[in-house]
């Protein structure tokens, strides 16, 4: 079963859901696919078995073969390429390695190269294992590296997929595919406002979700009327306790401190389980 | 005209409370919220919307039954998986870079436009504000985000302002270093945890690459002190400007709730006082930018 984990607006605790139902159940598989700012090993410190880098498909030039007719350009949706009567420029940055280019070069000036934006790392806490991407400083593009990240997924275990923030591309691409979605709230106005743009987005995408209301206890209580109008399932609530704060701030999983917290996952664990049929 | 963003890198670490702040501060400022796939900066300052525009900011392709013979060129030059079994057109995959288009032997694919956000032009209380929309799980959130500063810059020249404060979405990608080329000032907000350091960490090396002068400032200061003094020395090292400290103070959440920003909410509060001082050293210090 693959469950992500996602939330709209950033900083509601989607990391610790993540990282604290990962520790409490077995056979777990880990991805953190917000490659801009992963966070979920400063919390398990795994020890990292695997590094490799992640390039993306870029074009290549070959001056000599270019006469500079301009097609590559022309053809390119995401500029990036720019080309003049005596000049071709190529921005790796921009370029999405669709191959079009290439494709379409009729001096077959343009060859496949490629273009470093991250780097995929593996680990193990115990028998889980933890895959994160952590994208250069830089590059603007996170979707590829995570594909990369989703293509480590291992179905014979629990995978669990910690997505970033928002509701734009790279969050579709982390929760594409997966049986059931978890959205982290809190019940304030930015949380709630932000929490419908992401059930429009899943129900869009047709995947089952369910709501976690972190920081219960602060703020108002429109979040739950509004779970309530549309009917989606509030699947567990974690109090604002000073205490889950500064384990937080220290990079400790408060399962780990308050076990009696363990239970309460696995209970939510098992609740998707049923919700996802399973 | 001078130009300031506010990023994070981690998400929920207090960006929009503070740019909200600032917006009241300013005097002649224009404010542009570029957190386009999640926007909260409206929920506290209020805009009258004054003009619209729709964004078509990818494409999208299709495929004419009529005239698919499946012979599934299209989906095996497709690098983005986006073409289904039954040849139809996964829009959720789909980048709209048009490889297919000119792979079909039958002509049978075109791209197509799609209007994915729209733009806004606003009124607030406080002066003229840009924002915008993305439809939900759309794309090119970056290329939104160019068109919201491109309306600030504008605005600020149409107004007479000297000012544009843009309120950064989290992360370090796309849209991020969208909201970061070209301006004076990056203020990067962070929280006193372990993620909340490494995600400032990368965040500044974000505006180093950019050239962008950075500030510091720590939310929420209080929740852990020794975190508190590792990003001082940090920033102490790297010769880094910490402009202020924020207290944890539940008025935030209280002011949010109430749709004010924390200057109007409660003007004699802890946070207040420390937000006007943050402002403080940012203007003075971008005031002797030539």
């Amino acid at each position: 079963m693959i469950i992500s984990v996602a939330s709209g607006k950033g900083g509601t605790g989607k990391t610790s859901v993540a990282v604290n139902m990962a520790l409490s159940i077995a056979n777990v598989q880990l991805l953190d696919c917000d490659v801009e700012e992963p966070n979920a090993h400063l919390l398990l410190h795994p020890k990292i078995s695997h590094e490799e880098p992640v390039y993306t498909l870029i074009p290549n030039l070959n001056e000599e073969l270019c006469d500079h007719c301009g097609k590559c350009a022309n053809f390119c949706q995401y500029n990036a390429i720019f080309a003049s009567s005596e000049k071709v420029l190529i921005f790796p940055e921009l370029c999405h390695g669709c191959g079009g280019c290439i494709l379409i070069c009729p001096k077959k000036a343009l060859t496949e190269g490629k273009h470093r934006i991250g780097t995929l790392k593996r680990g193990h806490i115990g028998d889980s294992e933890l895959v994160y991407g952590e994208l250069e400083v830089g590059e603007p593009m996170a979707v590829p590296l995570i594909r990369e990240v989703k293509k480590c997924i291992d179905k014979s275990r629990n995978v669990i997929l910690d997505a970033p923030p928002g509701t734009s591309c790279p969050v579709i691409e982390t929760v594409k595919g997966s049986d059931f979605c978890i959205l982290v709230t809190e019940p304030t106005p930015f949380g709630l406002h932000d929490l419908k743009i992401a059930v429009q987005v899943l129900k869009d995408m047709k995947i089952p979700s369910g709501v976690v209301v972190n920081r219960a206890g602060i703020g108002n209580g429109k979040v739950y009327k509004y779970c309530k109008e549309e009917d989606i399932p509030i699947l567990l609530e974690i109090p604002y306790q000073r205490r889950i704060a500064e384990l937080y701030s220290e990079g400790v999983p408060f399962s780990q401190e308050m076990p009696e917290w363990k239970e309460k996952f696995r209970t939510l664990f098992n609740e998707v389980r049923r919700r996802a049929g399973k | 005209m001078k130009q300031i963003t506010v990023l994070s890198g981690k998400g929920g670490t207090g960006k929009t409370t503070i740019t909200a702040s600032f917006a009241v501060l300013a005097k002649r400022a224009v404010v542009a919220d570029c957190d386009v796939d999640a926007p909260d900066l409206h929920m506290l300052l209020h805009p009258e919307i004054v003009e619209t525009q729709e964004f078509k900011g990818s494409k999208l392709a299709f495929i004419d039954e009529a005239k698919c013979i499946k012979c599934g060129l299209c989906r095996e030059k497709c690098k983005f998986n986006a073409i289904t079994e039954n040849f139809t057109i996964d829009p959720f995959s789909c980048e709209g870079c048009g490889v297919c288009t000119i792979v079909c032997p039958t002509n049978a694919i075109t791209l197509t436009e799609r209007v994915s956000g729209h733009a806004y032009i606003s009124k607030t209380k406080y002066g003229f504000m840009a924002h915008a929309m993305l439809s939900p799980s759309e794309a090119n959130s970056g290329k939104l985000v160019t068109l919201v500063r491109q309306n600030a810059k504008i605005l600020a020249e149409k107004e007479n302002c000297n000012l544009v404060i843009i309120d950064g979405p989290p992360g370090i990608g796309c849209p991020v270093i969208a909201s970061v080329t070209g301006v004076d000032a990056g203020l990067v907000v962070t929280e006193p945890t372990m993620s909340g350091i490494h995600d400032l960490k990368r965040a500044l090396q974000l505006l180093g690459h950019f050239n962008v002068q950075p500030f510091v400032c720590v939310n929420m200061y209080d929740i852990n002190k020794d975190n508190t003094e590792r990003i001082e020395s940090f920033c102490k090292e790297n010769s880094i400007e910490v402009a202020g400290k924020i207290p944890f103070n539940p008025k935030v959440v209280e002011a949010m709730v109430n749709g004010k920003t924390i200057m109007e909410y409660s003007p004699e509060c802890n946070v207040t006082y420390e937000i006007k001082r943050v402002w403080k050293n940012i203007s003075k210090a971008l005031e002797s930018k030539s």
